[in-house]
């Protein structure tokens, strides 16, 4: 059998891997909770048309997601409030809008759908070094900012009102939330694909709140579940010779899957 | 330094098609009890949101330990009606959302410590709950829930507390040792507005009494003559005359 970690590409993957798998359910969490898994979706699709515009001008694709990302959570944000209960409204529009920028600026990359299909699909295994720092630099701001905002995360996400009678930046807290919810996805684009990065925002998530019993572990066990989802799926993917991204969200769904059918029989 | 905790001014509010309180005046002192009764719709919750800053007031003026809203935000504590109206499957403790709720004695960043550990246990044990304090929140029974809540808002230590409905849904048992727990806390100095329709034990706890009725609201400063036939008199719209 074939030595895994002979290969150079195969060491970053993994780095990158255990990173973002750190990184997503710090966000998967409370955006579940707060019953907005959809935003994942939404804005990985105006990632994709970020990355589009990044390989047409020439700048990094990754920057070009985070910055497209960016705008398109802070536009779910602004249009959410027109809807009132029906917010789910403004993640729709704002996925639309993205997918058809995609469209329209993909048209224009000469060879670009082998390089768009590599986002959509993750391509983990061709990362380059420059795309290596600034994962770890970005998922690292993820990770710091989300514990350091733990208190304020859990109490908006249990129940606005009181956060806001507490004294608590809702609005502040909120937007800060949105903004690494477009980082993180923008970034692990490249790893799971913009495709499949929603999976990895909700399925661990979903998982560790079947069989968890407060937030804390929650939290803890949705973080354990992604890096076990992600590094078997790095290993399968290499031996089998299949898409990683893929496989990860697909052993992810599995582990879903088996662990509900388990609660219910309870 | 006087002790005055909360003062309403010709506080006037609508919705819009709903005209709801109408030149609403009366004052608080340290200690004071103040019960409110009236009809479903009479503007009893619209008054506890308006005074909280859940609604904007249109003219009048509300004043709190002297100051703005925002600077005594955090000696106000608020027990909503139907409090327990959460989303049941969230995942979290008694004690996650109990001491939550003391944010504003931390501020921005600050983590929780021993000491924030031991007012939680403290304020459980004071609704007796303190057996259920790794249980998740949504595996109580809603009287349960509703206990967890005063909990969640005695653990800031507010010097005015707030609370709408809190007793609903809770045998009368309960009912009864909550209430003596807030007669308690109020003897010691707490300041308390209580809506409630179970008007005598209201009447049985509050020194002071609101009643919304057809024509606006009555205003009493003292409940000590007063007695359930006349206020219930007062909701059924009879004219009386101003109190005290
Ligand atoms: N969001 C709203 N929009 C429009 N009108 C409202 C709204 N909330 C309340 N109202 C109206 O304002 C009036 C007062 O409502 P409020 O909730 O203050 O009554 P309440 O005295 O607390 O009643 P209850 O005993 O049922 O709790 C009612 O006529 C109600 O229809
Ligand atoms: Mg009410």
């Amino acid at each position: 059998m074939d030595n895994i970690f002979a290969y150079d590409f195969m060491i970053k993957a993994f780095i990158t891997a255990i990173l973002i798998a750190a990184a997503t359910p710090c966000i998967g969490l409370p955006i579940v909770l707060k019953r907005f898994s959809a935003i994942g979706d939404a804005t990985s699709h105006s990632a994709l048309g970020g990355i589009a515009f990044g390989l047409l001008i020439g700048i990094n694709p990754i920057l070009g997601a985070v910055i497209f990302s960016v705008i398109a959570v802070l536009s779910i944000e602004a249009l959410r409030k027109r809807f009132g209960k029906y917010s789910e409204i403004a993640t729709v529009v704002v996925m639309s809008a993205g997918i058809g920028l995609t469209a329209i600026l993909s048209g224009f990359l000469k060879n670009g759908s082998a390089n768009i299909n590599s986002f959509m699909f993750g391509s983990i295994v061709t990362i380059s070094d420059f795309e290596l720092i600034l994962t770890i630099a970005l998922s690292a701001l993820v990770v710091f900012v989300t514990l350091l905002l733990y208190k304020e995360i859990f109490a908006i996400t249990f129940d606005e009102t009181s956060a806001s009678l507490s004294g608590i930046p809702c609005g502040a807290i909120n937007t800060i939330l949105m903004i690494l919810t477009a980082i993180t996805v923008a970034v692990a684009s490249r790893i799971v694909g913009a495709l499949m990065i929603s999976s990895l925002l909700v399925i661990p998530t979903a998982t560790s709140m079947l069989i968890s019993k407060s937030y804390k572990s929650t939290l803890i066990r949705s973080v354990a579940l992604a890096e076990i989802f992600t590094i078997s799926g790095l290993f399968i993917s290499f031996y089998l010779d299949l898409r990683p991204g893929g496989t990860i969200v697909l052993i992810g769904t599995a582990v879903l899957v088996i662990t509900a059918s388990i609660k219910r029989k309870k | 330094m006087n002790n005055e905790v909360i003062r309403v001014e010709d506080l006037n509010f609508n919705y819009p098609d709903t005209a709801v309180l109408r030149d609403v005046n009366f004052n608080l002192m340290k200690g004071d009890f103040l019960g409110i009764i009236g009809a479903n719709g009479a503007g009893k919750s619209t008054l506890i949101k308006l005074i909280l800053g859940l609604l904007p007031y249109e003219t009048g003026k509300i004043t709190i330990l002297g100051g703005e809203l925002q600077d005594v935000r955090a000696k106000i504590g608020y027990v909503s009606q139907k409090a327990n109206s959460f989303n049941t499957d969230f995942p979290a403790t008694v004690r996650e959302v109990v001491i939550a709720n003391l944010f504003p004695r931390k501020g921005l960043f600050k983590r929780f410590n021993k000491a924030d550990e031991k007012k939680v246990d403290e304020v459980l044990d004071l609704v007796g709950m303190s057996e259920y304090k790794n249980k998740l929140i949504g595996s109580l029974s809603g009287g349960q829930q509703q206990r967890v809540f005063i909990a969640r808002a005695l653990v800031s230590d507010p010097e005015l507390l707030l609370m709408d409905e809190p007793t609903v849904g809770i045998d009368a048992a309960s009912v009864a040792d909550i209430m003596d727990i807030i007669c308690r806390l109020n003897k010691n100095g707490m300041t308390i507005i209580m809506t409630n329709h179970d008007t005598p034990t209201l009447l049985n706890a509050a020194n002071k009494l609101l009643i919304f009725c057809e024509h606006g609201y009555e205003e009493f400063v003292s409940t000590s003559d007063l007695s359930l036939e006349r206020i219930t008199d007062i909701l059924a719209g009879k004219r009386v005359h101003k109190h005290g």
